[in-house]
């Protein structure tokens, strides 16, 4: 590998800058480009909330940040890779999870997280979450779902409840919406978890989790949108929102996935918790495992050669290539 | 830099384009490919999946061309070469991921082998109807490159090409082949590694702090950066400043789009590969690419028989488009100019815009599904030297 990836320590927590002890400020502003505030989001919004809990939870689980690469798509949750202080990656609507396969492959020692949105993740999308769950590829997945299209004005989404209206739904919205959890947990994940903007501290404990399993891991964070959904659906401000989010929720640790369905601002709870936690071989884990079977002392693993370490391959010189 | 020899398959085979290509990018240093099995390009992959594990590489077979054109910007921006590989429905699904990769300055290419169009159209038959789609099949303004073989031998040789051109110039490039050049089976030299000259990614050696990552160097192209490399950059599809932070203007959007033209464009020359043939006395002067380039050799034949003074130029190289070489046609006493092409009439546009009227100009244009017939391209000659 190259110098400046050798040597670095990866389990302590990231020590703050000498400055900060003079001074002590909030400990999430070094995971932010702080050149880049005041971010694009609106008052009572929770993608902010979100960013909160996983600088913290980041921090807590001791990565080293020179390791820690973030991949957005597009949309309101799509800009969090450019606030985060990191490698960070803006991709395409819809496609931040196949940029952060070839990114993960390629690197394997590297932590990919995607932080994205409902409408990106789960419909233009759609097709990549669930190939990437069942190939259990070793990300782990932030999707922020605050049940309609924000960027561009409040359209109705796939996870936008029924009856809701949205710009596209003028006289409300007519199908069901997906249950993200249920469908990661089918599709393989190997930990799946549901909290709102309000559960700060369990979606930060989660995102922990997250981070620390090997495989797909898809945390669904539910968030308000008072701009766009709050407003027209007249569920209040993002106040009002969180305190539906308090009232409402219901932890449900270890509940089957298919139990968690629930309408967002209509009756009933919202069951939240850490649904799926299991192992299964991340998707280069098996690759290994399976070409050593397959191809014995021939198999080269990935990563033996990269394009800046080719002078290494004269190792294997020989009168023929 | 000489090519890693691991990945080179030195000798004398008898293999098909596809083969060759896939040949040529392990030669490269390509080690990362995504791809979805369309005909008639999926040979390449084929090969990939087969030669990858036995040369520290990896294959993954997407749920789509979208996600692989995709997923190999993400294996580069982790500091691999990659390579997708399609043809025509393929590569319109791949359209937005060309433009994100000539907007993010993201080497690496992608194959095209040509079967006949649109839609569905011949899967198992030749076409050459997306030398358009090469180079504007993605939205807005950008430079790009577009090479085209005429053999299995030359698959091998431009796709080496290929992947050198996309780290020179940060861009992708498009190999595009035909399918008759992908299936038919030559004899393919692949010389030793020392004699393939490889370019090497620009990864850059300034510390983080000094370092932009689309800060141009003085040729317009910006040092590579990759993930873990502790830059800790960003990059966005949006139209972004030297460090990469989005910026919503039109003063942003003209330094940043005309960079990404003109980086290619001024280096036209250096990229423009050719092969002429008999041009000396030539007083029409066939050009042409791909599969079709190997008829126009019999049709000059017949039609030098004929007592027309013919040569043929041809192009490895589509985009940038070799203007300054037919201008030199133009300059040494040609005075018409064919194209024979297997479409109905795509690059022609490109040569008659080249010739301004200086030249008359004859298309021979073919829907596709074969190829022409050298009587046709024949009568074609003797109408341009009238």
């Amino acid at each position: 590998m190259s110098a400046q990836t050798t040597g670095r320590e990866t389990t302590t927590r990231n020590p703050a800058p000498a400055a900060d002890c003079a001074a002590p400020e909030n400990p999430v502003l070094r995971y932010l480009r702080q050149d880049r505030l005041p971010h694009i989001w609106c008052a009572g919004c929770g993608i902010g909330t979100s960013v909160n809990c996983f600088a913290r939870a980041v921090d807590a689980c001791g990565i080293h940040l020179d390791q820690l690469a973030v991949v957005s798509g597009i949309g309101c949750t799509g800009r969090v890779a450019g606030y985060l202080k990191l490698d960070s990656f803006h991709t395409t609507h819809g496609r931040a999870i196949p940029f952060a396969t070839g990114l993960k492959l390629a690197n394997p020692s590297l932590k990919v997280v995607v932080y994205s949105g409902d409408g990106d993740l789960a419909a233009i999308g759609g097709n990549h979450l669930i190939h990437a769950a069942r190939r259990n590829v070793d990300l782990t997945v932030i999707c922020v779902n605050n049940f309609t299209y924000g960027m561009t004005g409040g359209q109705v989404a796939p996870t936008t409840p029924l009856q809701a209206v949205a710009t596209t739904t003028p006289y409300g919205n007519l199908e069901e919406p997906f249950n993200l959890c249920h469908l990661a947990d089918s599709a393989g994940a190997v930990y799946v978890a549901r909290w709102t903007t309000y559960h700060v501290r369990q979606l930060q404990k989660s995102i922990t989790r997250a981070l620390q399993k090997r495989g797909f891991s898809f945390v669904e964070v539910l968030a308000p949108c008072p701009t766009l959904y709050g407003r027209r659906n007249r569920v209040g401000d993002g106040l009002a929102m969180q305190r539906l989010f308090k009232e409402r929720a219901v932890v449900k640790n270890g509940v089957a996935t298919r139990e968690t369905n629930f309408d967002i601002y209509g009756h009933g709870p919202i069951p939240v918790g850490d649904f799926i936690d299991r192992d299964r071989p991340a998707f280069l884990e098996r690759y290994n495992a399976h070409m050593a079977r397959a191809l014995g002392d021939q198999f080269v693993p990935y990563g033996d050669i990269t394009v800046d370490e080719k002078a290494e391959a004269d190792r294997f010189a020989g009168p023929e290539g | 830099m000489q090519a890693d020899r691991l990945g080179v398959l030195t000798g004398v085979h008898f293999i098909d384009g596809d083969h060759a290509c896939a040949e040529g990018a392990l030669a490269a240093g390509c080690r990362f490919a995504a791809g979805y099995p369309i005909t008639p390009s999926t040979e390449v992959v084929e090969r990939l999946a087969s030669r990858f594990p036995l040369v520290g590489g990896l294959f993954v077979q997407m749920e789509d061309e979208i996600a692989s054109s995709i997923a190999i910007q993400g294996a580069v921006w982790a500091g691999a070469k990659a390579i997708t590989v399609s043809s025509g429905p393929g590569i319109s699904l791949m359209a937005e991921h060309i433009g994100y990769a000539a907007m993010t300055e993201t080497p690496c290419v992608f194959v095209n082998v040509q079967r006949g169009g649109p839609s569905t159209g011949l899967p198992t038959l030749p076409g050459q109807a997306d030398v358009m789609q090469a180079r504007w099949g993605s939205h807005g303004d950008y430079g790009i490159i577009a090479l085209s073989p005429n053999s299995p031998q030359e698959a091998f040789d431009l796709t080496v090409t290929a992947f050198n051109l996309s780290e020179r110039f940060r861009c992708p490039v498009v190999m595009l082949l035909d399918e008759c050049i992908g299936h038919m089976l030559e004899k393919v030299v692949i010389p030793p590694a020392e004699e393939i000259e490889v370019v090497p990614r620009r990864l850059t050696t300034r510390p983080p702090g000094e370092y932009l990552p689309f800060q141009p160097g003085p040729d317009g192209v910006p040092e590579m950066v990759k993930a873990g490399m502790g830059h800790r950059f960003h990059m966005t599809g949006l139209t972004h400043d030297e460090r990469g932070y989005p910026v919503m203007t039109a003063a942003a959007q003209d330094a940043l789009v005309r960079r990404l033209v003109d980086k290619v464009a001024r280096a036209s020359r250096e990229i423009a590969l050719t092969e002429a043939r008999d041009l000396d006395d030539a007083q029409v002067a066939v050009v042409s690419y791909g599969i079709t380039s190997r008829v126009v050799v019999r049709a000059a034949e017949l039609a030098r028989a004929k007592g027309i003074k013919v040569g043929t130029l041809r192009l490895k190289t589509i985009w940038p488009f070799p203007e300054h070489r037919v201008e030199e046609l133009l300059q040494t006493g040609v005075r018409g100019l064919v194209m024979p092409e297997l479409n109905l009439g795509q690059l022609v546009l490109e040569l008659e815009r080249v010739a301004r009227g200086r030249a008359r100009v004859v298309r021979v244009p073919h829907a596709g599904g074969t190829v022409h017939d050298a009587e046709t391209i024949v009568r074609a000659i003797e109408e341009a030297a009238k």
